[in-house]
């Protein structure tokens, strides 16, 4: 049984799907071209003209965009709108270097809610839910994006943002919310409160719609464990539009990519050649349909593969895997690639807590890497020798997953803190 | 027969003995005996205190993460060679001692060493056989 928000579209056969996307990207190119100088340069540098491009198939042609075009364009050198059209401002957190300013016409906030909407509604959401909306309200985008689509589908739409967890668990149970929206490790972080607690029996939690952070497949089964609930991932980049550039389905096996609005491709990250379906690379983004931020080509760092594969959900939208990690969140210690969510894989299959805190510093030319992990009681004993060894047998995970050693830490239980919004998984201390 | 050993897990902080110990102290729980093992990184604290139940609910409330084990209070002589004759009654019967501290308390010309041991049957054959008490829980004054 398949939940569909706009099944017309969400089931497209692919032929059609394929025609959409060549109409609406030859019309995005030339909107582009006559609106974005900045971008227009780029093509004009590859001597490309928007006649060059008549469909998906001349897409590789065209110049990619990446963090260090939005850091030049800054802030509003790549709008394709005049600002009194634009409606909207949301802006990235900034945490890995200089902020992302994305600007919205009111088209542009409409299709993004829908976007938004279609992942309510593939979690079982209907206008008989009520939508906790626990992600941060603000800049970012990923309150106001869950708020939007919890309105085109009627749902009784929460808008508590992040923070204050008595408060949400106060309203979570007087007024019975069916659906909690916010990050995974605040979701986490709200399971282990309602268990201290002991109000396991007054939430009514059904399923929850968790993204904007990397999280594992054991970090998932432990929150739909914990809280009783089918746990939906959801992506989506500031950039793009906010939450909802893809989504999950029930069959959980990757996120479909709202194709009418976004083209996806992977590319080789050294060499920028298109690979083919099934490769793992960096993914790219060409928003079809957005005015006031119309980015093509626009290189995500994140590392992931995408399948055509039919879904037994019905929907045709190609499904990426969970990205790998963001390359930004990628650390390269010792000239080895770690990415945080491979240190949480270890930690979950281990049995401890998903709450850890990766530092890495610089002492005479050389990496140090050190992970701070949080005492559990099935690991603490009376004797050192044990715990040693637990802690041995850790450094041992580490150390295969990752292919270089951590130093691990072990610290009293909650020590570490625990997120309200994003959490500060890296301290980087190194002055590179 | 056992009494029962309060473990707590301590970073390597200046101040978290402290912290433990006033904890302690505000619910007027009294500590019989301590002692501290420590790697480079963390430690633990072992202790034998007149409220167990009380001590480990309030330090589990404080979030600190403890864990309870039995562990065996040995009366000995309190001269000089009282420690070595029990030793030695050990060494003789191959019973290994994981580690032993000794109680605050002394009675009467008697000291008492808290002990954990690997192999209790063999321990507690060993104490029989050379008429070496074993201390209750009642004894002490522990609840």
């Amino acid at each position: 049984m398949a939940n569909y928000y706009q099944p017309e579209i969400e089931t497209m056969p692919y032929d059609q799907l394929r025609q959409l996307q060549n109409e609406r990207l030859v019309k995005q190119v030339r909107h582009v071209w006559d609106n974005v100088p900045y971008y227009r340069k780029k093509m004009e540098e590859k001597g490309l003209t928007p006649e060059d491009i008549q469909s998906v198939d001349d897409l590789h042609k065209l110049p990619f965009l990446t963090k260090a075009d939005l850091r030049d364009a800054y802030p509003y050198g790549l709008m394709g709108k005049p600002k009194s059209e634009c409606v909207r401002i949301h802006s990235t957190s900034g945490t890995t270097g200089k902020r992302v300013m994305a600007f919205y016409t009111q088209h542009d906030i409409d299709l993004w809610e829908d976007c938004c909407a279609r992942a309510i509604v593939a979690a079982g959401g209907t206008k008989e839910d009520v939508l906790h909306v626990s992600y941060g309200y603000g800049l970012f985008t990923g309150g106001m994006g869950l708020h939007g689509g919890g309105h085109k589908v009627g749902c009784l739409t929460l808008p508590m943002s992040s923070g204050n967890t008595d408060r949400q668990l106060q309203f979570m149970e007087d007024l019975g919310s069916t659906i909690l929206c916010c990050t995974p490790s605040y979701a986490a972080y709200l399971a282990e409160s309602i268990h201290e607690r002991g109000l396991q029996d007054k939430i009514h939690l059904k399923a929850g719609i968790f993204g904007a952070e990397a999280w594992s497949e054991d970090m998932r089964r432990d929150i739909e464990n914990k809280l009783g609930i089918k746990a939906y991932d959801i992506f989506g980049l500031t950039e793009l539009s906010g939450p909802g550039v893809s989504f999950e389905c029930e069959e959980q096996t990757g996120m479909h990519i709202n194709e009418d609005h976004f083209i996806a491709e992977i590319i080789d990250p050294d060499t920028g050649e298109v690979l083919p379906e099934g490769t793992k690379g960096e993914l790219v983004f060409t928003s079809l349909t957005k005015e006031a931020f119309p980015l093509l080509r626009y290189r995500t760092r994140d590392i992931c593969v995408l399948s055509r594969k039919k879904c037994s959900c019905g929907r045709t939208f190609v499904k990426m895997a969970k990205p790998m990690g963001r390359s930004d969140d990628m650390l390269i210690i010792r000239g080895v690639n770690v990415f945080p969510s491979q240190i949480e894989t270890v930690l979950m299959q281990q049995g401890y807590a998903a709450n850890y805190q990766i530092i890495v510093d610089r002492v005479n030319n050389s990496d140090t890497f050190e992970v701070m992990v949080e005492m559990t009681p099935d690991m603490f004993s009376d004797s050192l020798a044990k715990v040693a060894r637990a802690e041995k047998e850790l450094v041992g995970a580490l150390k295969s997953m990752l292919g270089i050693a951590a130093k691990v830490k072990l610290v009293a239980p909650k020590s570490i803190t625990r997120s309200e919004g994003k959490a500060v998984r890296v301290i980087d201390k190194r002055k590179i | 027969m056992n009494i029962y050993q309060i473990s707590v897990f301590l970073e390597n902080k200046a101040g978290k003995l402290a912290e433990v110990t006033k904890l302690l102290a505000d619910s007027n729980v009294d500590i019989r005996a301590i002692s501290i093992a420590e790697t480079a990184e963390y430690g633990l604290a072992r202790l034998i205190v007149d409220d167990a139940p009380k001590a480990s609910s309030i330090l589990l409330q404080h979030g600190d993460m403890i864990s309870m084990t039995p562990v065996w209070a040995v009366e000995v002589p309190d001269r000089p060679g009282g420690l070595y004759e029990l030793l030695t009654a050990l060494a003789e019967a191959h019973v290994n001692v994981e580690y032993m501290y000794s109680l605050f308390t002394h009675r009467e010309g008697c000291a008492y060493m808290v002990m954990r041991i690997a192999d209790e049957p063999k321990f507690l054959s060993t104490l029989g056989d050379r008429g070496i008490k074993l201390m209750t829980m009642e004894e002490l004054g522990l609840k």
